[in-house]
């Protein structure tokens, strides 16, 4: 629903204005890679919840009691996130179609999408442990979760280029892994998207940051369960 | 059950020394010294908050202690966590199976979390299915299991790797006599079978006298009485004494004085679940 809310309202008013610039893109089509980035990030922020309903059920505590390392642990439920994310994805790629946005469908560059939404939801998902991890009952992480994800969405580049931004939120977008996420998408989603950092810089970004979360999660795991 | 009790030995499959668990300035687990042979049913029991799961949640390295050493299977408990997680089997007292998914399913994935080797999975879990009598609704979702048969899936996800040591925390709460007496009989079958070394809590005398060769009576997190249940029960002096005699006689104390919010809401919780 919010995808459909952001393009088909938001989307349409801003393309008719022309106030955001986006180069030679219309602006729906800028924006769809943001919103996909969104509607991926929106699912994984609240990942932490399930984590905490699985302590109270004692299903965290036989992964504990396993032999399996914390960290697999940890990227097995990463890597179910951004499986699960690719179910929005779909939505929201026929929903851009009737909406009539210019896509790419080459083979390649839809296997890019597919690796940078699985990994940017991973990446998230596992923050959202991360928290659950810290705060440890659902409702401090309901309080939490939604702290969050507005933040995170508006200081990106997912509804406007970083150029529009003051100083100060241009840094902050620069440290947000979401910037990276819609960067490498925006260049292979859409026709006529270019990429402000490189694909190359977008996945490092996107890989690094996921696998330092996972390392700080497989160490903050085990306290969940206690 | 009671009889040829082993003593404990050097060899004593699991050994705590001085184990102790602090919150603050609660001591949940005092100094607790134990020895439990290998191949020996070992119960442990107490009132309500007495300590029995987080002394267990210690020893399954779930909870660091906070003093004290313990060593399983020779393995150290804590700097050797990950060696002492591959020779023990854990059955918590919350039902920790998914629900959403079939006994089989749970099994299969219990074999991939314990590592069991991919060509021997299919067998071993046909062959806990069959132990815990549970070949018939192996293919039925798990929320349509009882209150038993979900604790016997339970411990057949626990002992898929053959453990060297089975720890079960209050393994029949929630269940009627019938469904507990089922449980029983699986376990003695673990024991009279595999030789695997069961370390349980109980607060139901009846369990203890029945699958235990020795009890140890854990009070205000102490170890407040150990031994065989006949051995006990003579410690009374009295020829009519009971287990429950026993038990009332170490850890006997007012009902406001025991128990907390967190243990009952969690026992209810498991009842819920398993009736």
């Amino acid at each position: 629903m919010q995808p459909a809310l952001w393009l088909v309202i938001f989307g349409e008013v801003f393309t008719r204005t022309r106030v955001i610039p986006t180069g030679p893109l219309r602006y729906l089509d800028f924006m769809a890679p943001g919103i996909l980035a969104q509607s991926a990030l929106f699912t994984a922020i609240f990942f932490g919840i399930a984590a905490i309903w699985e302590r109270d059920l004692g299903v965290l505590q036989k992964y504990l009691v396993s032999p399996t390392p914390r960290v697999a642990l940890v990227l097995g439920k990463a890597l179910a996130a951004g499986i699960r994310s690719l179910a929005q994805a779909i939505l929201v790629y026929a929903l851009v179609v009737l909406m009539g946005v210019r896509l790419r469908w080459e083979p390649q560059a839809l296997l890019g999408v597919v690796v940078i939404i699985v990994l940017g939801s991973a990446l998230f998902s596992i923050f959202s442990l991360i928290i659950a991890c810290l705060v440890k009952t659902r409702e401090r992480f309901m309080g939490i979760g939604q702290v969050l994800t507005m933040p995170l969405f508006f200081a990106s580049n997912a509804i406007y280029p970083v150029s529009m931004m003051p100083r100060w939120l241009q840094v902050l977008s620069r440290l947000n892994p979401l910037t990276y996420q819609v960067d490498g998408l925006r260049a292979l989603m859409v026709v006529g998207g270019v990429t402000a950092y490189g694909i190359g810089v977008d996945l490092a970004v996107l890989l690094g940051v996921t696998a330092g979360l996972a390392v700080l999660a497989g160490h903050l795991y085990p306290g969940l369960g206690r | 059950m009671g009889d040829q009790a082993p003593t404990p030995a050097a060899s004593a499959i699991l050994r705590t020394e001085a184990l102790t668990c602090r919150y603050g300035a609660l001591t949940a687990v005092d100094h607790v010294d134990l020895a439990v042979e290998a191949g020996e049913v070992f119960g442990l029991v107490g009132p309500n908050g007495a300590g029995k799961s987080t002394l267990i949640r210690m020893l399954v390295t779930l909870q660091p202690p906070t003093e004290g050493t313990a060593q399983v299977d020779g393995f150290d408990l804590v700097r050797q966590a990950a060696a002492v997680r591959r020779v023990i089997g854990y059955v918590p007292q919350m039902v920790s199976a998914d629900s959403e998914l079939t006994g089989r399913q749970n099994l299969l994935i219990s074999a991939s979390l314990y590592d069991v080797r991919r060509r021997e999975r299919r067998q071993r879990v046909l062959d806990a299915l069959s132990l815990m009598g549970l070949e018939a609704s192996a293919d039925r979702l798990v929320q349509h299991y009882s209150g038993g048969m979900i604790r016997r899936l339970e411990i057949a996800q626990a002992m898929l790797h053959r453990p060297r040591v089975l720890f079960l925390d209050e393994p029949t709460v929630g269940l009627d006599p019938m469904a507990r007496k089922t449980v029983w009989d699986c376990l003695v079958r673990l024991r009279d079978d595999f030789g695997t070394t069961l370390f349980l809590t109980t607060h139901l005398m009846e369990e203890a006298e029945s699958l235990c060769h020795r009890v140890a009576i854990i009070h205000r997190g102490a170890l407040a009485a150990l031994g065989t249940p006949a051995d006990l029960k003579a410690s009374l002096h009295d020829p009519q004494a009971s287990l429950d005699d026993v038990f009332i006689h170490y850890a006997g104390d007012t009902i406001e004085a025991v128990g907390s919010y967190r243990d009952t809401a969690r026992a209810r919780r498991v009842a819920k679940r398993l009736g």
